[in-house]
């Protein structure tokens, strides 16, 4: 499960959702992997506005990963020269006009879509329930005495 | 009916969940060909949006649009790890009426072919309820989030199945898997549970769920609806 997705999951449970702790879950006993994805900066450059920074950044810290900044950069932090190409056509085109995405950019790939939860627990901090992580895959189905 | 059926989430964990546990790699070497509904709902959305895909099965609505971003979502595992292969989306094992997702958070779901298989109308429509309530709101000038719902029709007299109008709805519907003619393995027969949807009754049931029903139609047996939450934005 690349890291990207753990800012859109929350506990499961009914009687945490309207509770502000139950967002993010916590990562617990994680193993963490890389897997080579194609670097897209136009997906990057989608997901951006939509990440919530601050559980990303708390992410980063309980997981030791190398920190992200305090603010969510603007998509113009992708691009060498600051200017944000159009479409993913002109992206492609300023790339081969020799115009790169910056380090900034590569990074984000590296942490939101190539770095992995592989195994481990996901806690939630409203209710201290764990959902575990298997190859790769998260499971939130509950037990019946949670339903 | 001869005996009265206590239908509810462990009818359903044997009647479905169970099922698509086991027929689950051969189920997913059938389904690959997306619905052109689900197909344009999907090619439609801006670049950038983020939304989900409850009851994603194999994945086969993740291979659609790769400018978005979709979590998936099932209740088998063994779909889900079929599902996972596909980039730059998401899957994980979740329940339709347990979502593990922050609310009013999505731009856009999609739930195909995932409602029918709930067997009372509290829990149909408590799903509808869970699909809308992952949607943003409408605020200010934007509109709100929007789901693509699609349930099997009562009405499809010119399937093979041949049901129709009048016909009882809650059904059993067989699930036969065999394997290469040479393996000698033996045909095996699941019974699914569905319930078929009459004309009007999915509208009928996204306003129950406090939605709205943006547009609806048939297609090829199935009747689906594009519904929003009702509601607006309030700005603090
Ligand atoms: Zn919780």
């Amino acid at each position: 499960m690349k890291l990207l997705t753990l800012n859109f999951l929350t506990c499961a449970r009914k009687a945490c959702k309207p509770l502000p702790t139950s967002f993010p879950l916590h990562p617990a006993d994680a193993t963490l992997a890389t897997t080579e994805t194609a670097f897209s900066p136009a997906f990057l450059r989608n997901i951006l506005p939509r990440l919530d920074w601050p559980a990303l950044k708390g992410l980063c810290d309980e997981l030791g990963l190398p920190g992200v900044g305090d603010e969510a950069p603007g998509p113009e932090a992708l691009f060498e020269d600051g200017e944000l190409p159009e479409s993913d056509e002109d992206i492609v085109g300023e790339i081969e006009a020799g115009k790169r995405p910056t380090k900034l950019a590569h990074d984000l790939h590296q942490l939101l879509v190539e770095t992995v939860m592989l195994e481990g627990k996901l806690v939630c901090a409203s209710c201290g329930h764990e959902y575990a992580v298997k190859e790769g895959i998260a499971n939130f189905l509950l037990p019946s005495h949670l339903v | 009916m001869a005996t009265p059926i206590e239908r509810g989430s462990q009818y359903e964990e044997q009647h479905v969940h169970a099922v698509y546990e086991e027929i689950a790699s051969h189920f997913s070497s059938t389904r690959y060909k997306p619905w052109p509904l689900v197909e344009s709902f999907l090619t439609s959305l801006p670049a950038g949006a983020v939304g989900l895909d409850l009851g994603c099965g194999n994945g086969k609505y993740l291979t659609v649009n790769r400018d978005v971003f979709i979590v998936g979502s099932d209740r088998s595992p063994n779909l889900v790890r079929f599902a996972v292969r596909h980039e730059p989306h998401a899957a994980v094992v979740a329940d339709v009426l347990d979502l593990p997702h922050p609310r009013r958070r999505f731009d856009f779901a999609i739930s195909v072919a995932v409602v029918h298989h709930l067997s009372t109308p509290e829990r149909r429509i408590e799903a509808i309820r869970a699909i809308l309530d992952v949607l943003t709101l409408a605020s200010g000038g934007a509109e709100g989030g929007r789901a693509l719902i699609y349930v099997w029709a009562l009405e499809q007299k010119g399937s093979r199945r041949g049901w129709d109008e009048g016909h009882e709805q809650d059904i059993m519907v067989p699930w036969i898997t065999k394997g290469p003619k040479s393996s000698g393995q033996e045909e095996k027969t699941y019974q699914r549970y569905y319930h078929l949807y009459r004309k009007g009754e999915l509208e009928e049931d996204v306003v129950k769920a406090g939605g709205k029903v943006l547009s609806s139609g048939y297609e090829r047996d199935n009747w689906w609806a594009i519904a929003t939450p009702e509601g607006l934005e309030t700005v603090i």
